[in-house]
């Protein structure tokens, strides 16, 4: 096996930079060596300010998403030895601003995440005295794929509709939104209709698949989402045709 | 409660003009576009074409071939004008464009089954 | 209370080019799906000209075939046709995904549901075709 392996890395100081630049580095090719592994070594041994998010290497946190030879990719999952003999192209998450290096801004996301209310919604919080609430294993399935979601924004960089509309409430947010309804503890899938079922929460989707591709945990963020429109569908319906009905 | 986007309906039409689409263009295409006029099958009669239009079936069956998918086609375009050429900002006459469109050719579609003899 | 700025700035946007769309093969994929309902609105206005054709009479009918008959319109069904097809085949294999049917606690394999939608569209083409060639 060759011994080194060329890393091309975006560089970008927002304060001395306009745009952004790509610095090349020879890394050690190890067999047990991730993407991620090779950065630190860049950070540890050649050049300090490289600036990147990482933390559990293992899959489980989300930080360390980031574009490999152009797919998005946890660099903690991603085997160094797949792309010899190279060169390993890193840059930052598309359709996010960038920071810098490869660090990119999230608040927008997190904007949207917060308002798709990824919590319990219940009318009345049931009292401590009451007990605990009870659900059943095939409960806990209908909506157990789409809790798996460890907001690492993959699906987000592969959605083309998220990068042309800033609008679109993205991949994660709806299939977190989606897992609070299927929930059979929670009571706020009228509410969070409400704020959905305007043009930009998921009718922007147009269903290109790629966020359910990209998904290192396999939530398949796209099923979510066409399920959520014909929700959504079946809702209007019935307010159409019994609009009495009041909130259901 | 704000007041609810439109866009459900917009999205039945498109999918049950996709699900119409889907299940009968291909075989009318088959054998209307490519089978009968290359001479792979023989075509039918004017006569018997005539007859299956006329019927109250044929009519019905006429309307919705005709005029579902032009709603498919005016939801989808609408969309892929809008991420293919990226002219969100025209979305007004995106729409006038497509849906009207889709509303111009049910009508025409409407008033010819209307006057089949 | 000083206002406060937003600190670090907003960050460098990358512009998304209008071809987009040919950077990834999932992406062509797409956008050619899509453009197959055009294709779609297109078949749709030659059957109103058929229909037209038919209300017109018998001479306007056998005009109508001549039309049909020209090489360009043959060449554009032919495209049509492998649109449609296209059009079908991914319509029946995404629609499973809108629907998560749930029967015994257990969710129904997606090739469940796509499989009576192929056997609907075998059935209603055998239909149409045994409708239109009996004569």
């Amino acid at each position: 096996m060759a011994e080194q392996i060329a890393l091309e890395v975006t560089r970008f100081s927002p304060e001395r930079d306009k745009v952004p630049s790509i610095q090349a580095f020879d890394v050690p090719l190890r067999k047990e060596w991730v993407v991620l592994d090779a950065l630190n070594y860049v950070k540890d041994r050649v050049d300090g300010s490289l600036s990147f998010r990482w933390s559990c290497r293992m899959g489980v946190c989300g930080s360390c998403g980031m574009m490999v030879n152009g797919e998005p990719k946890l660099t903690c999952a991603t085997f160094l030895t797949d792309y010899a003999p190279g060169p390993v192209r890193v840059e930052p998450l598309k359709n996010f601003p960038v920071m810098r290096d490869l660090i990119v801004e999230i608040t927008d996301f997190l904007g949207k995440l917060s308002k798709v209310k990824p919590w319990i919604i219940r009318a009345k919080e049931k009292p401590l005295s009451e007990g605990e609430y009870l659900q059943t294993p095939d409960e806990l399935d209908t909506y157990r794929q789409f809790s798996m979601c460890i907001n690492c924004l993959l699906c987000y960089a592969a959605c083309p509709v998220y990068g042309l509309d800033p609008l679109f409430a993205g991949p994660a947010a709806l299939a977190l939104a989606q897992r609070y309804n299927m929930d059979s503890r929670d009571e706020g899938k009228s509410e969070r209709l409400d704020i959905l079922s305007q043009h930009d929460g998921i009718w922007g989707c147009t269903f290109v698949g790629e966020c359910t591709e990209v998904c290192p945990k396999h939530v398949d963020p796209a099923g979510a989402i066409q399920q959520y429109k014909l929700t959504a569908t079946q809702e209007w319906i019935r307010s159409l045709l019994m609009p009495w009905g009041g909130k259901r | 409660m704000t007041k609810r986007s439109n866009e459900p309906l917009l999205w039945l039409l498109f999918s049950v003009g996709g699900v119409v689409a889907a299940l009968l263009i291909p075989v009318h295409l088959f054998l209307f576009g490519l089978a009968f006029p290359l001479g792979w099958l023989n075509a039918p009669s004017y006569d018997a074409l005539l007859a299956l239009a006329r019927g109250p079936a044929g009519r019905v069956y006429l309307l919705v071939f005709c005029i579902l998918p032009l709603f498919h086609w005016a939801h989808r375009f609408r969309y892929t004008l809008y991420d293919g050429l990226q002219i969100k900002h025209l979305n007004e006459l995106v729409n006038t464009f497509c849906y009207g469109g889709a509303i111009v050719g049910a009508i025409v579609a409407t008033y010819l089954v209307v006057h089949i003899p | 209370m000083t206002t406060y700025t937003e600190y670090p700035p907003k960050g460098y946007r990358v512009r998304i080019s209008t071809y987009w769309w040919l950077g990834r093969w999932a992406y062509l994929k797409f956008i050619l799906r899509e453009l197959s309902s055009v294709l779609v609105a297109w078949f749709v206005i030659e059957t109103l000209l058929q229909v037209n054709a038919l209300i017109g009479g018998p001479g306007a009918y056998q005009d109508f075939q001549g039309f049909l008959r020209n090489p360009v319109v043959i060449a554009l069904n032919i495209i049509s046709f492998f649109f449609i097809l296209f059009h079908a085949i991914t319509w029946f294999n995404l629609a499973p995904k809108a629907m998560a049917i749930r029967l015994g606690g257990k969710r129904v394999p997606a090739i469940l549901i796509a499989l009576p939608n192929y056997a609907a569209w075998l059935v209603a083409s055998v239909i149409v075709a045994w409708l239109v060639l009996r004569g």
